[in-house]
Formats: structure tokens, C-alpha cells, sequence
């Protein structure tokens, strides 16, 4: 090969890099290994997290355990998913652009709205996305954006506003809920945007189409985020008047992964179509009529647009959102619904039964689909201690993103949580919340000065 | 040419909802073992859905079978070389999927207590310490979930590292030859773009970027650059670069696309550049997915990390009982957070295994193998037909990658790049990316990468040959082609003009 180039040797293909700026040393990294030493580092590495499998997990926050069907990993896991990249050729990439339409649809079908795109990274960022497509169709720059969205998605969007120019107005919430009187106030003819998310972060399922008439009023795209599992059951965005809606897919067909990778879900009116983030896979035909699919609209993209184009993203999530097909292909139309009742029957059940443990208040009383929130009588870190030393990861601390909920606890169900594992977290927040009581009566009368009372 | 229809031809796509019947199903779900109370009782029938969406209605084996035959509609890498320029479609090493899918891994929750996520923490922090010594630069954030995320952070971060000395800038400069994402990012990020013209030795031409410093030296916030660029090629004058850009005092991105040709050789932060990204899809092996998942890490200079997203990766020392990581959510001059929790962490143990599997040397090697695999290409395209039709267009030793002009092909033979790529696929062939970079007309950017065989190289350059060769006795087998592919060319512009985007139900 080296004689073909016309080279001695591979070094000096280097020399066009200037001799300073060539390292001269090895990388100061360990040497290579063999597989079966890899494997073994890592899986000492995995050895020392405390997984679902572990404890059993009530934790959701955007991010829940389902169950992932067997043939979700049997077809992505395939070669012909796992390792071609975005589809440019489309003569031969038809499994996967079939697979980002199908994708579409079950999207659109889900919110309620006739435009979806391929996907985007995940929730939060989505989010920002949507604000970046709400300037640009309404020439505004300011976003009006409930208590009740994702802290996640708040800071993101407050990340992304920076460059973009914008402001962001919060609103806050009342009894659980995104306070209507304030919204309606704080949204004027300037708002580009204005963001629900519902079931929101507190769990409580938001009256979308009563706070979204004061965006309509105003002119401002109504912009919700939902989580998917919810939508066999609750009324979808797109009937109640949301021009976006959006939102994290990892409980379609994702894992965890300790975060990532997921993707993000993004649909959308007609009228914003050739403003969308993202691939957008359409059908046509080849010049013989045989139906096809194809990279739509690409005339909105970084690669043909540059500097013009809608949005920066390039490769996101095409595998995951394949997974999210399948495992919806696998629900089915009755299976989705089935398992949406489930969910908010097993979390009525739960929110019954926390609500009935000495120590735990509801935090709020709105409706609720599939999470919701407590207060403890007690410091809910080591509550969590607790629970967790019993094998239990009992739900999502509030109190560094909702400093007003420093008590707080969120709960979130899934179908793997089982009638019995909602019991046994019961007993184990009533067990735990006594001890601390007990704990903290016995150190505060230790604390007692000798002589007082 | 023939023109019966292949088998694959013959059978009409079919989505999943045109296979649905209703009543049928695979999922078995649990049981609800809670008292099965009227949905209507539990929450008000204002926010209940009236009808379930329509999701296809299809049993197990059925679904099977379906994304088995999408399956087989598509090319990948692990059926044949795919030289796509610019996306380093290396080999992906299954040993990263069997450890991703660790429950440790797999079923973590994202808000887990750190202490009860040591490993995963652990992880990060090696990855980012892997990544520091990669790119030579002491911080690294893995929160970016690609490249073109890394890119907007690290333009964010530019913004933020000014505004901190009182300082609004407006302008980023980028070649010409940039990738799309660059300019895409400048103008999310709220910059202005000012392209700088390529010289005739394919890097930066060093009058006009000091031209475009000159016009107003106190607007210049960043210089993106690609080392080596889209062309392939390392540019000599980098080092004067980043003086004339630090003088005026901008920031230097460094676009990672490229890394692969450099990793162990040269180091992106001896270069002068301040910010970096890494696409762990590109050189560290995650699988491209049919266009993700990725991630894209920064690394970045001393002056830059006050800046870097929310959160971030801690270690302290325990008292002599090692070790102990932590999640960092105060940093007060963060730009805050770009996502999400912690970022593509699945993706993380792929390259972390990959970088464990390969070691410092094996990363140099692999860069090494990348380099001579693309000078051994262009040599071999620069003989014979090709070498007459399909010039190089900077004729120097590449890195890892070259770009030809197909435009003595389009002047002679009436073949446009766009032909050859479509032929190029009855052969098994990926085509090269092509129509960039924008300044060499009719462009194919190859890049072979470091896990092709020379018997691979050999027979995409006989390809090419041949495909040449036919041209000259009759262009119109390549104009029409292809034909073996499940559809032949496919009408783009009416998915645009009229786009149906979803399957009507």
C-alpha cells in the first residue's frame, strides 16, 4: 500500500501536521484489552450501580421503568438498524425510512396532530427547539412557560434563550396546577410561546385547553409537553388546541441508560411544517411508480440551508425512535389503551394508599394519570435512605428544583410495579418517616438544655 | 439493462397499519390486581381520550416478519463499505452492545442517588479523562447529545466567556468548506456567520481571514474550525490561526468530525483551540443507528470550563477510602444545562469500552490505519480512468479522507456525480458523500476509515473503474441507474412540494 502512495512509511502522511503540534508520545492512556478483560472492567463497573433490577424502582421524572418487549432489542439489535447512518441514499435505505414513516404516524396518531417529525434528541432539548420554531413563525421573543414543565426542560429552554435572544416569564403553580389567572396575565402580544407540559411535573393532569385560550388570544403558539404512556387514555394535545406537542420518548421501547440514549417526539400543525427541527421522512415514487420513501423537506436542513436552516441538528435518534415503533407496534391499538388504564388505576391505587400513611400528605389533589406527588413529615433524603436500604427506590425528591416542596416526594408507576411492591413502599414510607420522627424526638430532647421546661 | 423487476422490486412496500386487522394483538399485560375503577371516576371525562390512537393491530410474529423485510431494505455497514466522507463509518465492536445492555447500565434511572451510582459516575469521569488526553484539554463535559449539540454549547460557552468580561460579540468566522452544523449553530446561538475563502492548498486562505479580523477585531468571538478540514487535509498555518484569533481575542472551536484522523498524533488543544467536540458515533464507535444516537462531549481550555452545562462530574478523595463521584448542579457561571440529565450515557460505555479496548496505542494505530487506507484510495483513484475523470481536487497526502471533482466526468461522459453514486449501489457499494464540500464542484468526499480491508479499497476503486469505463460506451446505463436496489431513483421534489408525511388511516 505504502508503495502505491508512494511513501516509505505512514509517518510521513503525518508530516503536513507541523512537527510542534505532533504529539511525540503515547496517548497517556492504559493499554488495550482483550474482550473478555473489557467486559470484566465494565461489568465491575455496572456491578456497583443500584439498578431497577436492584431496587425496585418508583422513580419517573420523565424517565420511568417499563417494561421493554424482547423483540424491541431482537430488531434494533439487527445490522441493517444498528449500522447504516442517516438516510442520504434512499434507494437503498428504505427499511429505514419506512420505519421513521410508520414512526410519524403512531406519533401524529398519539398527540392528536396531522405533522410529526423523525425525532430529536430527547425531551428537554425538544423543548427548546420548539421555542426556536415559535420565533421564527410569530417574529417574537418571548416565552411564557409554566412551573409545572419539566425543570429540565426549563433550564434547557433558559440555556437556548440566551442565544436566541428571548426571555422566558414563569408562571407558578396553585394547588398543583399551573395558576390560569397568572398565565392569562402574563401572556401578551409580544409571547411567542407559551409552554404547558400535562401530566405535569408534579403529576396533576393540566386543564390545556382553558390556559391555552389566552396563547390563541394573543396570537402565541401553544407548545405541550406529554408524556406518550399517558396518551392511550388522556385527551391528546392536538384536540385541545396545541400547535406542538412534545415530549420525552424514552417510555416507548427505551431504557433507561442511566438518561440516554432516548429521543424526543415533535409534532406539529400543517402550518408549521416547513419550520420543523429535524428529519421528516415522506413518501413518493420511483420512476418506474413504485411507492418509496424519502428525506422530505430537506430544503429546512443544515446541510442544504447552512446558515438559512431551521434548526442545527444533524444525527439524533433514528434507532430509538425504531425502538419506540416497535414496542408501539407490540401494544397495539388495544394494548396501549389497556396499559394506560392500568397506569392510572395502579397510581390511584398507590396514591390511596401513600396518602393513608402516617407521615405522607398528598401534594396536591389534581387528577392524576400515572404520577403524583407527596409531602413527608420528615427529612426526605433519609427517608429515602431508608427506603432504599430495604431495596427501595421510593420516588424523586422535590425539593432542589421546587425549593417551596422541600418536603416533597414524587411517585411515579409503571406496570412493573406490582399491587405488592405498592404495599411494601407504603409500609416502608410509614416505617421510615416514624424512625425519623422517633430520631429527631429523641435528638431534639437530647438537645433540650438541662433546667428548660 | 434488464428491467425485470428483482423479487425485492416486486413486492410493493406495505406500512405496518396497512397490515392491521382489527382484534389482533401481541402484547399481554399484567394484570390490574387494583380495583378496576371507571377511568371517568378517577379523572374528570373532559381530559379523557374519546377513541385509543389508531396503532396498528398486528400479533407478534407478524411484527417480526415486518421489520425483518424493512430490514432487508436497507444497506448497512455490516453488509459492505461504506466510504461515507465526513461520518467515519467505522466498525462497530459488539462487545459495547453487550455491555451497554448490562442491567447496571441499561435499568439505571437517571435520578438515581449518586452514591447509589458510583460506577456510572466512575465511568463518566473516565470517559471525560479519556477525552482530556485525546483532545489536550483539561475539562470535558459529556452532557452535548451530537455534534452539532456540542457545537451550539460550545458557542453558548463563547457567548458566556465574553459576556463574563463585559464583551458582546456578534461574529463567528468558518471556512467555506465548514460543515453545515456550523453556520446552522452560529445562528442559534444568536452569532452572525463570516465565511473566510479556502486557499489553493485546501486549508484557510490567511489573507482573507485577517481581513475579516481586520474589518472590526473586537466582533470576533469565535473561529470554528475542522483539523483536518472537509477536504481531508491538515492545515499547516493552524498554529498562526489561532495567534491571529486569541490576539483578537475570539475563542477556537474545533468541529471533532475529523478526529479520527489525528487521535494519539496531534491534539486539537496543542493546536491552540479552546473548544472541542467529539462525535463518539464517529471515532469511538457507536453505531450510527440509521442517523443516531450519538453524543457529542467538549472538551475545553482553562478559560472556558467556569462556563461548561449543568452538571457536572465531581471526584473527591474519601478520607483514604478511595474515591467518591458526585453530581456538581451549583457552578454559578454555568450556561446551565443543554438537556436533560446526564447526557447519552448508553453511549458513553459503548466508546469508554471501545477506548478500553483499543488503548493509547490502538487509538494511534487505528488513526495511522484510517491515513494510510485514504492515501492508499486516492492513490488508487488517481490511476486509470478515474485519475482522468474524477481529479483530486487538492492533490497533496490527505488524512483520513479526499474529495474528487466529478467535473471533467460531467463534461465528458454527460455523468454528474449524483449518476455515479446511484450506479455505485448495483455494485454494493455505499456512496461516497457527494455535492460537498460546496467549493469543489460536483464533490465525492470518501472516507474508507480504518476498518476496511485493502481488498475492500481494491474493489471499490475496480468499481469505479468500471463503472467509468461503461460510461464511455453508453452514459445512459449509469444515468438511469440503479436498478438492483429495492426501489430505483425515487422522486424527491414531490416529497417536498407535496409532502405526505404520515399514512393516512
Amino acid at each position: 500500500m505504502l508503495a502505491a502512495i508512494g511513501v516509505d512509511s505512514v509517518d510521513e502522511l503525518f508530516a503536513q501536521i507541523p512537527e510542534p503540534l505532533r504529539l511525540g508520545r503515547p496517548l497517556a492512556l492504559p493499554d488495550g484489552m482483550s474482550e473478555a478483560e473489557v467486559f470484566e472492567r465494565l461489568a465491575a463497573l455496572a456491578a456497583r450501580n443500584e439498578d431497577a433490577e436492584r431496587q425496585v424502582c418508583f422513580v419517573g421524572a420523565g424517565m420511568y421503568d417499563h417494561y421493554v418487549p424482547a423483540i424491541v432489542d431482537a430488531i434494533t439489535q439487527r445490522s441493517e438498524f444498528l449500522t447504516p447512518y442517516t438516510p442520504y441514499q434512499p434507494e437503498i435505505s428504505q427499511g429505514g425510512l419506512q420505519a421513521m414513516f410508520e414512526f410519524q404516524t403512531a406519533m401524529s396518531e398519539l398527540t392528536g396532530l396531522p405533522v410529526s417529525n423523525a425525532g430529536l434528541y430527547e425531551g428537554p432539548s425538544s423543548v427548546a427547539s420548539a421555542a426556536y420554531l415559535a420565533m421564527a413563525a410569530t417574529k417574537r421573543r418571548r416565552f411564557v412557560v409554566s412551573r409545572g414543565l419539566h425543570p429540565h426542560s426549563r433550564e434547557t429552554l433558559a440555556t437556548y434563550a440566551v442565544g436566541y435572544g428571548a426571555e422566558v416569564v414563569e408562571v407558578g403553580l396553585s394547588g398543583g396546577e399551573t395558576d390560569a389567572v397568572a398565565l392569562a396575565a402574563a401572556i401578551d402580544g409580544e409571547t411567542a410561546a407559551v409552554f404547558l407540559q400535562s401530566p405535569n411535573f408534579l403529576g396533576a393532569i393540566e386543564r390545556v385547553e382553558e390556559l391555552g385560550a389566552a396563547a390563541k388570544e394573543h396570537g402565541a403558539l401553544l407548545i405541550v409537553a406529554c408524556d406518550p404512556m399517558t396518551l392511550g387514555v388522556l385527551k391528546p394535545p392536538g384536540e385541545q388546541g396545541a400547535d406542538i406537542a412534545l415530549g420525552e420518548g424514552q417510555p416507548l421501547g427505551n431504557r433507561l441508560d442511566f438518561g440516554g440514549p432516548s429521543f424526543g417526539f415533535f409534532c406539529a400543525t400543517e402550518e408549521q411544517i416547513r419550520r420543523m427541527p429535524g428529519r421528516i421522512a415522506g413518501e413518493t415514487d420511483d420512476v418506474d411508480g413504485r411507492r418509496g420513501f424519502v428525506l422530505a423537506l430537506q430544503t429546512r436542513e443544515q446541510h442544504i440551508r447552512r446558515e438559512k436552516a431551521t434548526h442545527n441538528i444533524c444525527t439524533a435518534q433514528a434507532l430509538n425512535a425504531l425502538g419506540a415503533m416497535i414496542h408501539l407496534a407490540w401494544l397495539g391499538r388495544q394494548g396501549f389503551r389497556e396499559l394506560g388504564e392500568l397506569l392510572v388505576r395502579r397510581t390511584a391505587y398507590a396514591r390511596e394508599r401513600l396518602a393513608a400513611v402516617e407521615g405522607v400528605e398528598l401534594l396536591h389533589e389534581a387528577p392524576v394519570a400515572r404520577e403524583f406527588a407527596v409531602s413527608l413529615d420528615a427529612p426526605v433524603d433519609r427517608v429515602l435512605d431508608r427506603c432504599a436500604e430495604r431495596g427501595i427506590a421510593a420516588g424523586y425528591p422535590l425539593g432542589r428544583e421546587y425549593p417551596e416542596f422541600e418536603d416533597g416526594l414524587l411517585v411515579a408507576i409503571t406496570e412493573r410495579r406490582t399491587k405488592a411492591q405498592i404495599d411494601e413502599l407504603a409500609d416502608a414510607l410509614g416505617d421510615a418517616i416514624a424512625a425519623e420522627r422517633g430520631e429527631i424526638s429523641v435528638h431534639r430532647t437530647a438537645e433540650t438544655p438541662a433546667g428548660a421546661a | 439493462m434488464a428491467l425485470t423487476e428483482t423479487p425485492m422490486q416486486a413486492e410493493r412496500a406495505r406500512t405496518i397499519y396497512e397490515k392491521s386487522k382489527p382484534g389482533r394483538r401481541a402484547a399481554v399485560l399484567p394484570d390490574t390486581e387494583v380495583p378496576e375503577t371507571p377511568l371517568a371516576e378517577l379523572i374528570p371525562a373532559e381530559l379523557l381520550r374519546d377513541e385509543p390512537p389508531r396503532l396498528p393491530e398486528i400479533a407478534e410474529p407478524e411484527i417480526v416478519r415486518h421489520y425483518n423485510k424493512l430490514s432487508r431494505r436497507n444497506f448497512d455497514l455490516d453488509s459492505g463499505f461504506y466510504p461515507l466522507g465526513s461520518c467515519t463509518m467505522k466498525h462497530n465492536p459488539r462487545l459495547n452492545e453487550r455491555v451497554a445492555a448490562l442491567p447496571g447500565h441499561a435499568r439505571l434511572h437517571p435520578a438515581q442517588d449518586p452514591k447509589r451510582a458510583q460506577g456510572a459516575l466512575e465511568l463518566m469521569w473516565l470517559l471525560q479523562e479519556s477525552l482530556s488526553e485525546i483532545c489536550g484539554l483539561p475539562h470535558v463535559s459529556l452532557q452535548p447529545s451530537a455534534g452539532s449539540h456540542g457545537e451550539l454549547a460550545g458557542l453558548l460557552l463563547t457567548r458566556a466567556y465574553h459576556a463574563d468580561r463585559g464583551e458582546e460579540r456578534t461574529k463567528v468566522l468558518a471556512p467555506d468548506t465548514s460543515h453545515g452544523t456550523n453556520p446552522a449553530s452560529v445562528t442559534m446561538a444568536g452569532f452572525e456567520v463570516v465565511k473566510v475563502a479556502t486557499n489553493e492548498r485546501g486549508g484557510v486562505e490567511m489573507d482573507d481571514l485577517r481581513a475579516k479580523i481586520d474589518e472590526d477585531p473586537g466582533q470576533v468571538a469565535c473561529l470554528m474550525l475542522t483539523n483536518p478540514n472537509t477536504l481531508g487535509l491538515f492545515d499547516e498555518n493552524i498554529a498562526e490561526i489561532a495567534a491571529l484569533i486569541h490576539d483578537a481575542g475570539g475563542t477556537l472551536y474545533y468541529d471533532g468530525a475529523n478526529l479520527n484522523a489525528v487521535m494519539g498524533h496531534s491534539r486539537p488543544g496543542d493546536m491552540g483551540f479552546d473548544i472541542v467536540h467529539v462525535n463518539l458515533h464517529k471515532s469511538f464507535s457507536q453505531p450510527h443507528g440509521g442517523g443516531g444516537p450519538g453524543a457529542g462531549p467538549i472538551a475545553v481550555s482553562e478559560r472556558i470550563e467556569p462556563f461548561l452545562p449543568r452538571p457536572q462530574v465531581l471526584r473527591r478523595e474519601n478520607n483514604g477510602h478511595g474515591p467518591v463521584y458526585d453530581l456538581d448542579h451549583e457552578r454559578p457561571k454555568s450556561i446551565g444545562r443543554l438537556r436533560g440529565f446526564q447526557g447519552n450515557f448508553g453511549v458513553f460505555v459503548r466508546s469508554y469500552a471501545y477506548i478500553l479496548s483499543l488503548g493509547g496505542d490502538g487509538l494511534a494505530e487505528a488513526s495511522e490505519t484510517a491515513v494510510l487506507n485514504a492515501n492508499y484510495l486516492k492513490a488508487r483513484l488517481a490511476a486509470g480512468r478515474a485519475g482522468e475523470r474524477l481529479p483530486i481536487a487538492f492533490d497533496r497526502h490527505c488524512m483520513h479522507e479526499f474529495v474528487l471533482s466529478g467535473k471533467p466526468m460531467k463534461k465528458e461522459l454527460g455523468l454528474a456525480t449524483l449518476d455515479l453514486a446511484k450506479r455505485l449501489l448495483d455494485f454494493g457499494f455505499h456512496p461516497p458523500t457527494v455535492y460537498f464540500p460546496l467549493l469543489v464542484e460536483e464533490a465525492l468526499m470518501i472516507e474508507p476509515t480504518e476498518t476496511e480491508t485493502k481488498e475492500s479499497l481494491d474493489g471499490f476503486a475496480e468499481a469505479i473503474e468500471a463503472i467509468l469505463a461503461e460510461a464511455e460506451g453508453d452514459p445512459e446505463v449509469a444515468k438511469q441507474a440503479p436498478y438492483t436496489t429495492p426501489v430505483r431513483r425515487l422522486d424527491e421534489v414531490k416529497a417536498t412540494r407535496k409532502p405526505v408525511v404520515r399514512q393516512p388511516l
